[in-house]
């Protein structure tokens, strides 16, 4: 049967089990918004307000899911409004596909209207990106892409279409079977040597630590990752990623290492002699200053990315792998062992520590994110999904709402990008309907894309909305307050009445201003099944401890002066 | 400008399809990794679907392992191997515009072109063109002797390199797209060759 080549991405994209797909339309998209109108009812399409708002809604379902998030627009603009999305799932392998229209082939490389070289701008920010120039190639083209967004780390892919593309006629037939690509081969299992030498590495050491990241989740190595720590009796420290990697409140877990991480996760990798690194990346925010980082450990990384080996820290035994592959391999072999003394030293920092606790204080009148946080963790049971945005709000959900499932946690960690979190909560919905998501975000972050209110709204997308209101840029007024002598250039905010904003986009919500309006102001929001919105007035001034400022050793942190100091 | 062949270069061979756009994404690679190319040559291997890079750096051997691993993560890249663990043939080729324009440097340009593997493949009344196939080095030492009479324009292509013996480098890949191509061709159709 002949179809179009916009019927045939619709086609693809019911093939690759996609039921919803985050979009805008426009000019050199149009002949493919014009086929959904035939696959209403098997594929959603949720129109945002703004194309960066679609790619962040791909990649939160993504997160969610584990599934591929898909996102769609116009040429030129409406391509290069997707590209902060694109980056950002770029950076925490978030298996995202974007279809773009382009303008018809004879126009290409002329400057026509709307005209962007796409493929060129998404060239270094997707894992691959295409230009589909013929009809006949567009099938194939879109299971190679869900095949490579989905496969090895995954990440980011992009699909160009000339619109005489989605125009022009051609048979169609989904390519059955495997994709193979000459140069693409992600590496699965360990040679035996390797797992030898790791297991070696861990029967020979007396302060392993393991670092836990991302890939468990991507992986699906959860109760791989588990039993390993169990069986040998080794703490885990989490990435920001790899948070719901494993439970938060099993014994064996130390808490989020790295710059605003737990002071005992990250004493305890810099006493360390053995640090098992399982899909992460040694990001700067993990490690401090390289120089004397973990100096007394030896090294084993795995990861799926064999760039990543060797990377920023030097691997003693790196494997190149599967994460949930090579502890299969590994785990039949691996002997028992236990660790007292150490772990006893690490739970004495642990208590050491707790000092950093602020939940406590008397903060008459004062409400502290802290607080609002955990009081948010209490009432969903410690079970919502949460979505951050960036910043001060962000280290403190890290720090205060512990996950104990995975992917439960999403974020933008190595982007780092604010107005993620919003419409990435929107996306995460979609994907998970069943669950409870909250979009947590700073006053900041969320005015960069709460024109998606608007979306949420048309939809009736069930999201709370915890805006942390201080009413400053947070994170870097606590820079300026540190190393600028308080010099707070443009970070103060005039903000708007966000209620009454909420009110205008018909969304419910409240002002929370002291700590025991909380609970209540939670409730509401979880009893309503729509868009919700909580506006929590926040200190002005409040820092993030422990703090490991930026290039700084990692045992050097900043801590908080307990109440009455400082 | 330095006549010395820096010891820390690596070559770095690379089978990548051949694509339109695949040259930018190694050159893109290169740039925003901070890799610093010291010469990238591309060309057609005996597979027409197949090309051919190779890549010299400045760097270590460590580093030139960190530009494999992020060669290899590109889908368009098939293989990629660094050669300077292997004993391997490399050839660069320069075209060099020398002054002729008097006796003896028509003499002095015979005289050293005798004694490498050189020859003038264009000579007219004023200036004369050198073409010059060898190693690297080789093309330094030479250049250095011709640079006295005066080189008024000159292009290298760069360096090429093969590994000697019977390891060979090569991928036994057939694309989708060239069955496809092949496929028309023996059905009588027009293919359509990009």
């Amino acid at each position: 049967m002949k179809l179009t080549g916009s019927e045939i991405i619709m086609e693809c994209l019911l093939q690759e089990g996609v039921h919803v797909m985050f979009g805008y339309p426009g000019g050199a998209i149009l002949p493919t918004y014009d086929a959904m109108t035939k696959y209403d009812d098997r594929l959603h399409h949720v129109l945002v307000r703004h194309e960066q708002g679609a790619s962040h809604m791909a990649d939160g379902y993504a997160r969610a899911t584990g599934e591929v998030g898909v996102c769609i627009a116009t040429s030129g603009p409406g391509a290069t409004n997707l590209v902060t999305g694109l980056a950002t799932a770029m950076m925490d392998s978030s298996p995202i596909l974007a279809i773009t229209g382009q303008v018809p082939i004879p126009a290409i490389g002329s400057d026509a209207f709307q005209e962007t070289d796409v493929t060129g701008v998404t060239l270094p920010i997707t894992k691959h990106n295409y230009l589909v120039t013929d009809v006949r190639d567009l099938a194939y083209t879109m299971k190679e892409a869900f095949h490579i967004a989905r496969t090895g780390r995954p990440g980011p892919v992009l699909v160009d279409v000339p619109k005489d593309v989605q125009l022009a006629q051609t048979e169609f037939e989904y390519p059955e079977g495997e994709i193979v690509l000459p140069g693409y081969h992600p590496p699965s299992s360990a040679e035996e040597s390797e797992v030898s030498d790791a297991l070696r590495l861990i029967e020979e050491s007396e302060r392993p630590i393991i670092l836990a990241g991302h890939g468990i989740m991507m992986s699906g190595a959860t109760r791989e990752l588990r039993e390993l720590s169990e069986r040998a009796q080794i703490p885990v420290a989490l990435t920001l990623l790899g948070k719901g990697g494993m439970p938060e409140d099993h014994p064996l877990v130390i808490g989020m290492m790295g710059m605003h991480g737990e002071a005992s996760a990250n004493l305890a990798i810099q006493e360390a002699d053995l640090l098992i690194a399982l899909g992460m990346r040694f990001d700067d925010r993990v490690t401090g200053n390289l120089k004397t980082y973990a100096l007394n450990a030896r090294k084993i990384h795995v990861d799926i990315d064999r760039s990543e080996i060797n990377k920023n820290v030097r691997a003693d035994v790196g494997i190149a792998g599967d994460l949930k592959t090579v502890l299969l391999q590994m785990l039949p072999k691996l002997k028992p062992k236990s660790n007292p003394d150490w772990i006893g030293r690490i739970r004495d920092w642990l208590e050491d520590s707790s000092e950093r606790d602020i939940l406590n204080y008397e903060t008459p009148g004062r409400l502290l994110t802290a607080q609002v946080i955990n009081d948010i963790w209490e009432q969903t049971q410690g079970e919502a999904i949460t979505v951050t945005d960036v910043g001060q709000h962000q280290m403190l959900e890290a720090q205060y709402y512990p996950h104990q499932r995975p992917s439960t946690l999403l974020t933008s960690g190595g982007l780092g990008t604010m107005g993620f979190g919003f419409p990435a909560a929107i996306g995460a919905k979609f994907g998970k309907p069943d669950e409870e998501v909250w979009a947590i975000v700073g006053d900041g972050g969320f005015q960069m894309t709460l024109c998606e209110m608007a979306t949420a709204a048309q939809e009736n997308v069930n999201v709370n909305i915890a805006i942390i209101n201080n009413f400053f840029l947070g994170m870097v007024r606590q820079w300026q307050e540190l190393f600028y002598e308080k010099r707070y250039e443009a970070t103060p905010l005039f903000n708007p009445d966000f209620c009454k904003l909420a009110d205008a986009y018909r969304i419910p919500n409240r002002r929370v201003t002291k700590r025991d309006e909380i609970a209540d102001a939670v409730q509401f929001a979880r009893d309503i099944d729509g868009p919700t919105l909580i506006e929590f007035v926040v200190e002005k001034e409040e820092m993030v401890y422990p703090m490991v400022p930026a290039g700084a050793d990692l045992h050097d942190m900043k801590r908080r002066p307990k109440p009455g100091e400082g | 400008m330095t006549s010395q062949v820096d010891i820390n270069k690596v070559t770095v061979v690379a089978l990548v399809e051949n694509e339109p756009g695949v040259l930018n994404r190694i050159a893109s690679l290169f740039r925003r990794r901070a890799f610093n190319i010291d010469s990238l040559t591309v060309g057609r291997t005996h597979k027409p679907h197949i090309s051919r890079m190779t890549i010299r750096v400045v760097a270590g051997p460590e580093y030139a392992r960190k530009i494999a691993t992020n060669l290899e993560k590109l889908v368009n890249v098939i293989d990629v191997r660094v050669l300077d663990n292997e004993p391997h043939v490399e050839r660069d080729l320069a075209l060099i515009k020398v002054r002729n324009d008097d006796a003896n440097s028509r003499n002095t340009i015979t005289e050293i072109c005798d004694r490498y593997p050189a020859r003038i493949v264009d000579v007219g009344p004023k200036v004369a063109i050198i073409e010059m196939v060898g190693t690297e080095e080789i093309l330094e030492e030479f250049i250095d002797e011709v640079r006295p009479t005066g080189i008024v324009e000159m292009i290298r292509t760069g360096v090429v390199s093969m590994g000697r013996g019977t390891r060979i480098h090569d991928t036994n890949f057939t694309r989708r797209d060239l069955a496809k191509i092949q496929d028309e061709l023996s059905a009588g159709g027009n293919g359509n060759l990009i």
